[in-house]
């Protein structure tokens, strides 16, 4: 693997269990900040409708989709049932010096 | 093997259809709808799809009904319920013999006394109905919409977006006057006025005519409005007479238990067709005509045709787009003794609704995009637990609705 890792934001400016989004170079993400305290990263939209996720609730390991409620895995990208029916692409994520990096 | 049947291939019985493969259902499946097009959500058909003349947006593909081994009969209509020889009869003289039977037959525009859709008269409901209504909508056209309801409103947006100019006609003092906050309503009228919409509100119609190039709307008061299409958005009736003509029991739809089982526990019914009590609002029967509560009671009719023998007990949500802002709905406000606001900026609020002893029963919520979306979720799930929050904890935005569901 040849990731790149690019700079997110501090560890600190995410809540736990919450999500914020980030958009690099002409695309988006979704990172968050589970209740373990462990960092994630997905693609920035639903895959029902493009819809940014950082405006859902997370709830333990689900992002929630706010336009319909389409539940993500955000761990393993999984899709949870309906309406979404296709998985998140999800990234590495690792937190170096207090600062959150993606692996693109 | 047992042979379960669903009547009706909309959001609801498909959602049903694959819910029982997912819980290990090895039976046959059929699910038979009088629309040609496989099961498509109706939710865009008034938004973005009529928007773009997009085609329908497939709950699932051919491949996938397919692949769960879901027969699906599209164009064919259940006209009569043997329940005495365990089959349903087609329009073509089929008898399908069933195990267990689901109805999810939804529900249907309601017309106007004695004028049926045609011509120049439209309602909204299907992708056929969509596409008859999009071929008015161009640059110049003025389309009129009886009814100041959701699908009107919705509607009236997407005609802007196409350049068409509008006319919506609504009987009472003001729109959305059924399960929406009048505060919230305002904001939407006002929204509708400045993008050009004309809004005529407590206009009662005295006659309807069409003519040649023209349908001509005259109102009470005199006022003439004439347009190259008037759509009627004037509510839904329950599709219940199949249910009916079988002696099923019918109540403002067709009337089922908590576990979603008609008055013939062999028959189950669900979505936009059923009535049903709600746990959270003291058994009260309800029917509701909303996209979740199809999907979820779909789920739940599959669960129970299996014999789960679990009881529908959820909050009712909807949502509506109209231009970028977005509402929504979590619970039933009538019956609220108090309203608490909550601003999150931009012109995005939510209003939470208590009943006399501080109980939070609904919240509705608009804004841009999805600024109300998070809290009105989390409202949902403090509607859910039934639970007292304290007003003042509420009405702040920066105490976050998370803590008050931990507390
Ligand atoms: C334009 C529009 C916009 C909407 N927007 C929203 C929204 O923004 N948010 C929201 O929450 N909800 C919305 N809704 C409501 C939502 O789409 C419905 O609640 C949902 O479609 C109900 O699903 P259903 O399967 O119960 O019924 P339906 O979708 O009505 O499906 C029932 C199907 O059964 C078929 N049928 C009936 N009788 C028979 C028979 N005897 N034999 C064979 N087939 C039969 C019908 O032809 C139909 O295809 C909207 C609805 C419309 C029309
Ligand atoms: S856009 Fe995410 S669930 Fe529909």
């Amino acid at each position: 693997m040849s990731d790149t890792w690019i700079e997110v934001c501090a560890a600190d400016e995410i809540d736990e269990e919450d999500v914020i989004r980030f958009d690099h170079a002409g695309r988006t993400f979704a990172i968050y900040r589970s209740p373990e305290d462990t960092y994630h990263a997905t693609d920035g939209l639903c895959t029902h409708e493009k819809i940014h996720l950082a405006d859902g609730l997370v709830m333990d390991h689900i992002i929630e989709c706010p336009k319909h409620n389409g539940r993500f895995d955000y761990k393993t990208g999984e899709a949870k049932g309906a309406p979404v029916c296709v998985d998140l692409r999800t990234y590495p994520v690792k937190v170096e010096g207090g600062t959150v990096f993606i692996g693109l | 093997m047992a042979d379960f049947v669903i009547v009706g291939a909309g959001e609801c019985g498909a959602r049903a259809a694959f819910a029982l493969r997912e819980k290990g259902f090895d039976g046959t499946i059929t699910l038979i709808g009088s629309e040609t097009h496989l099961p498509y959500e109706r939710p865009p058909l008034s938004k973005e799809a009529l928007v773009a003349g997009a085609g329908p947006k497939l709950v699932a593909d051919a491949e996938r009904y397919a692949a769960a081994g879901i027969a699906v009969l599209s164009g064919r209509t259940v006209l009569e319920i043997d329940r005495a020889g365990r089959r349903v009869r087609l329009g073509d003289g089929t008898a399908l013999p069933y195990d267990k039977l689901l109805l999810a037959t939804g529900a249907r525009p309601r017309t106007l006394p004695g004028m049926a859709c045609g011509g120049r008269i439209a309602a909204l409901r299907s992708h056929d109905d969509a596409t008859r209504i999009r071929a008015h909508l161009v640059e110049g056209s003025h389309v009129a919409i009886l009814g100041g309801g959701f699908i009107g409103l919705e509607l009236a947006a997407s005609a802007r977006k196409l350049g068409a100019s509008v006319t919506l006609v609504e009987g009472l003092p003001r729109v959305l006057s059924r399960g929406v906050p009048a505060e919230i309503a305002a904001i939407v009228a006002s929204r509708h006025a400045a993008e050009g919409v004309e809004v005529l509100c407590g206009a009662k119609v005295a006659g309807i005519e069409e003519r040649p190039g023209e349908v001509r709307l005259t109102l009470e008061d005199g006022r003439v409005v004439s347009a190259s299409l008037l759509v009627v958005g004037i509510g839904a009736v329950p599709n219940t007479e199949l249910a009916e003509a079988a002696g099923l029991a019918v109540d403002n739809g067709i009337a089922v238990d908590g576990l979603l089982r008609t008055s013939d526990p062999d028959i189950l019914a669900a979505g936009d067709c059923t009535s049903y009590p709600l746990p959270l609002y003291g058994d009260r029967r309800v029917r509701l005509e909303s996209w979740r509560n199809a999907q979820e009671q779909g789920q739940l009719a599959a669960a129970n045709m299996l014999g789960g023998g679990e009881a529908h007990c959820a909050v009712p949500w909807f949502w509506s787009d109209q231009y970028d802002m977005t509402l929504q709905i979590a619970g039933l406000a009538d019956g609220a003794a108090t309203t608490v606001r909550r601003d999150l900026g931009e012109g995005a609020f939510l209003l939470f609704h208590l009943d006399a002893e501080g109980r939070l029963i609904a919240a509705s919520g608009i804004g841009k995009g999805n600024a109300v979306a998070r809290d009105i979720r989390l409202a949902e799930m403090l509607i859910a637990a039934r639970r007292h929050p304290d007003p003042a904890a509420l009405a702040a935005p920066e105490t976050k609705l998370k803590t008050l569901l931990a507390a």
